[in-house]
């Protein structure tokens, strides 16, 4: 079986202005709302007590928000998570009250007025820790970016290193702009899921970009975009079918995971459909507007090839 | 010939997966309601408590799977949850204070399989059901206490030595000594600085001498305060009658606290903030014990228990608290028996001196004070508090005693280090703070569990199909590979002691598998395009593998980067995914290039193929 059979070679870069549009105009869009909404940080990152009931029946929210009021937290934030009977429930610190002790307090005010409820869980975090999360996360994003930079500049060239951590920064941005617009909640497992992202995306951008420098030494009388086609046409079945798999468990994951990695699900699965596309276009497009060349890969690697050939013979 | 294995290869393969798949059957067993039994601070756990408890148990009729003694502890297994619970509440009651009783879930791993170490994957606490904590040590406590002890360090020392000074105070990082002129000034400064290395001196402006600490002193202070606070903490755990606690210290100033199983936070809380304190006091020698013991207790005194539960009558006022002292540790001296070596402060070094002068050759006892939860709570919800002393130690005050001064006469260099331990721990230099709490209750974790294995289970089986249906023969070679994978992934993080597993560490595997067939896909795709070229089938299957490996390895390492950086910034939930990441991608290349190689191999190397099943 055999998923796209192309004879020919597929002329992607002839859409390169169309790609290059659609990149810039979603990039474009996600940082616009990402200054204006900004990300809808999870309790990870705000700090605060988050806590998870499970009710008998149907969850009442707005008599869960009476009672909380009553029992003098105000403005808590109710609402269902996963099912009709399980409610999450968030708290800002409160002023003269222990932040460690909100948690108790609104299970115990809850449990009061209902005594079949449940305590599934709490979670109180502090406000400096949050904070201190969004640095390292930050920190983690960029170190990635440069240790990924360096290495693909050592084992190719710097046009395409420069091409691969361009067209990571475009997954990472617009997986974070889907967030920032559709709201969803960013926590930790969030986070990791954007970090695998760039994981998964560039693991596609090298498998096209090691068959463009082996396509520019094995065809010598093509140009450039040419080799590139070639070489993205002879990866295309590969790039999908794995895609296609990743998106079958990520599926699965989102489907069966339950409430607690659906941001996780989302991330990763929004992020692989976009790594796809990105490393079709932007890191070879970078690279080629960059100006990569034969000449750029080839002396670097002269050595190399002759041992190629020797075992080939 | 092409595509050969030798079979030293096969063997190898054959050794690395059989040892990670007799690692990841512990995980098959399931696990038995168990009972864990462990001393406290008082007492031990021998024979004769072995036999104890099967005949408590024996008595009540309570039936157990068995009751084994092993690494201080008794392990008793029982039949169901129901009998635990009773299990539990039988054998606290007979057994008293002395003894922790916890409950637990023991893995029912076969014996043969334990002697070799095999033990089920650790589960995380989302998972299993549980409390965490975070606990910030407050560090400007442990400095400024220190500055405050260097105040009172100094005047003694200058006065001393003879040199006169105007005064000594605590500033802002640090502390400030002023002097009447120049000369007595560079003296007290040479002086100072060859007694104290650690510290830092800059002359300033106005005849003073400010002193800070160096940063390595600073660093030991830091480091200092929050190993105290642990080992306070590991203490009052203890109490909780938690199977398995873990306390580690996570960055510069924090530890996380992992108690499994523990329900009632707001009991563990109030347990981890309790204090306790210390005190030094001299013994009543004027009244007699039995009296005071038949109801007369003198004014001004009071009978408090030691350890051996034995009456002694102290007199009521306090030489000196706990929180005057400095350092604790024991050692042994050049006879080779145990002592305790104590280092006040100079406050307290002071007041102990004017005590011990005239009060040489008379008893000193050490009493340790531990604030208990009763169980009640009071009008406001809160958990009442009992102060519980206890006499730790009573020693023969040999001569005058200063700042530092060592407690002989112990028994055993166990003894020695429990009083040294007791003593730190009445000491607390730096307050704690609970900064992030998270609990999971037993039934989400076990709904977590189920969902994280049913994602797992259908998007492998997904993955299996689609594999299957696209790359015939070859589809199942992958499969056979994935289904290793998983198996390998299993078994190392059985392998690994401190890997846990968590929930987002399921959904590291879940993606995993999706990746994992990318490093076969590429290789087949490979093929399929060698053939299509015209290449005879075993060039396809040499020139497919050859040219696909360097692909899959720079993939490979990329992602893998990724997952070590997120391993060292990240913590909880984000290390245990970058744990599964790096191990699943490592058992991925494994098995999709060299055990697929092999099979591959010898189902079509050697042989005159004209098609593949590709």
């Amino acid at each position: 079986m055999q998923l796209l059979n192309m004879k020919n070679t597929v002329g992607f870069l002839s859409l390169r202005i169309p790609a290059a549009i659609f990149s810039t105009v979603l990039i474009l869009g996600s940082l616009v709302s990402l200054a204006v909404n900004q990300l809808n940080w999870g309790l990870d990152f705000t700090g605060g007590t988050q806590i998870e009931m499970r009710y008998e029946g149907v969850a009442n929210l707005d008599a869960i928000r009476g009672e909380l009021t009553q029992a003098g937290f105000n403005e808590p934030i109710v609402q269902n998570y996963g099912s009709s009977q399980d409610v999450l429930i968030r708290i800002a610190p409160i002023d003269g009250v222990k932040n460690v002790e909100i948690g108790d307090r609104v299970v115990n005010a809850l449990q009061t007025a209902d005594p079949g409820t449940e305590k599934r869980g709490i979670a109180f975090v502090g406000p400096n820790i949050g904070d201190e999360l969004a640095e390292q996360g930050g920190l983690a994003m960029l170190v990635s970016l440069l240790c990924i930079l360096v290495y693909v500049a050592m084992r190719f060239e710097w046009r395409f290193a420069l091409g691969s951590v361009i067209a990571l920064a475009h997954d990472v941005i617009l997986t974070l702009g889907l967030f920032s617009i559709l709201q969803l909640e960013f926590d930790l497992t969030v986070l990791a899921a954007v970090l695998a992202v760039i994981g998964y995306s560039l693991n596609d951008t090298i498998v096209v970009s090691d068959r463009i420098r082996e396509n520019f030494r094995k065809i010598r009388n093509s140009d450039t975009e040419e080799i590139i086609n070639i070489s993205l046409t002879q990866t295309l079945n590969r790039t999908i079918i794995t895609s296609l798999t990743t998106v079958l468990v990520l599926m699965s994951l989102f489907l069966l995971g339950g409430a607690t990695i659906h941001g996780f699900a989302t991330a990763l699965l929004f992020g692989v459909l976009i790594g796809t596309y990105s490393s079709i276009y932007v890191a070879s497009l970078v690279a080629l507007w960059l100006g990569v060349s034969r000449e750029d890969l080839m002396p670097t690697e002269i050595e190399k090839e002759g041992a190629d050939q020797e075992s080939m013979l | 010939m092409l595509n050969q294995t030798p079979l030293w290869k096969y063997l190898v393969l054959i050794f690395i997966i059989g040892i990670c798949a007799l690692y990841a059957t512990p995980n098959l067993y399931g696990e038995d309601h168990a009972v864990q039994i462990s001393a406290g601070r008082n007492a031990t756990v021998d024979d004769a408590l072995l036999n104890q408890v099967t005949e408590t148990l024996a008595t009540q009729g309570i039936a157990s799977k068995s009751i084994v003694l092993d690494n201080q502890q008794i392990l008793v297994r029982l039949t169901n949850a129901d009998s635990q619970l009773i299990a539990r509440e039988t054998l606290e009651r007979a057994l008293g204070d002395d003894y922790y009783v916890a409950m637990n879930l023991a893995p029912d791993t076969p014996a043969w399989l334990e002697a070799l170490g095999g033990a089920p994957m650790k589960l995380g606490l989302d998972l299993r059901g549980g409390v965490h904590f975070l606990m910030e040590v407050d560090m400007n406590s442990a400095v400024n206490k220190s500055f405050e002890d260097m105040v009172g360090d100094f005047r003694s020392a200058l006065r001393e030595e003879g040199i006169r000074y105007r005064t000594v105070r605590q500033v802002e990082g640090g502390v400030e000594i002023f002097f009447r002129d120049q000369d007595t000034l560079d003296k007290a400064e040479f002086f100072l600085r060859n007694r104290n290395r650690d510290l830092v001196f800059t002359e300033k402006n106005d005849l003073k001498i400010m002193v800070s600490m160096s940063e390595q002193k600073l660093a030991e202070t830091r480091d200092y305060a929050v190993k105290q606070n642990i080992t306070i903490i590991r203490n009052r755990v203890n109490q909780l009658g938690v199977a398995e606690p873990s306390v580690q210290k996570q960055g510069v100033d924090r530890i996380a606290v992992q108690l499994p199983g523990i329900q009632d936070t707001a009991r563990a809380k109030e347990i981890l903030n309790a204090t306790a304190t210390l005190e030094f006091r001299s013994v009543d020698l004027d009244h007699d014990v039995r009296d005071a013991v038949a109801g007369r207790v003198p004014a001004g005194s009071e009978l408090v228990l030691n350890q051996d539960g034995q009456p002694q009558l102290l007199k009521k006022k306090i030489i000196l608290t706990g929180n005057h002292i400095i350092d604790a540790n024991s050692s042994a001296d050049e006879y080779g028996i145990p002592q305790v070596n104590i280092s006040l402060d100079s406050k307290g070094g002071s007041k102990m001196s004017q005590f011990t002068k005239d009060s040489i050759g008379k008893p000193m006892a050490t009493v340790f004070i531990e604030y208990k939860s009763t169980g009640e709570r009071d009008a406001n919800e809160k958990l009442i508090f009992e102060a519980k002393r206890e006499v730790i130690s009573v020693a023969t005050i040999q001569a005058r005693l200063g700042s530092s001064f060592r407690i002989t006469g112990l028994d055993s260099p166990q003894e020695a280090h429990n009083l040294a331990l007791l003593l730190r721990a009445g000491a607390l230099i730096a307050p704690i703070q609970i900064v992030e709490e998270r609990t999971v209750g037993p039934s989400l974790g076990k709904e977590n569990i189920r969902l994280g294995t049913q994602a797992i289970i259908w998007g492998f089986i997904a993955v299996l199909i689609f594999m299957l249906i696209y790359y015939k023969g070859f589809g199942l070679v992958a499969n056979l590979a994935l289904t290793l994978n998983l198996v390998m992934i299993v078994g190392i993080m059985s392998m690994i002691p401190g890997a846990a597993l968590s929930l987002p560490g399921m959904a590291g595997i879940v993606l995993t598998v999706g990746m994992a067939v990318d490093a076969n896909v590429l290789i087949f795709e490979r093929i399929r395009e060698e053939l299509r070229e015209g290449r005879s089938p075993q060039q396809a299957i040499h020139h497919g593998y050859d040219s696909a490996f360097s692909t899959i390895l720079d993939a490979n390492i990329t992602t893998f980067i990724v997952g070590l950086i997120l391993f060292a910034v990240g913590t909880g939930p984000i290390k245990g995914f970058s744990i599964t990441l790096m191990i699943g991608i490592a058992t991925s290349m494994f098995t999709a290039i060299f055990v697929t190689r092999a099979v591959v191999n010898a189902w079509c190397g050697g042989k005159p193929l004209k098609k593949l099943s590709i």
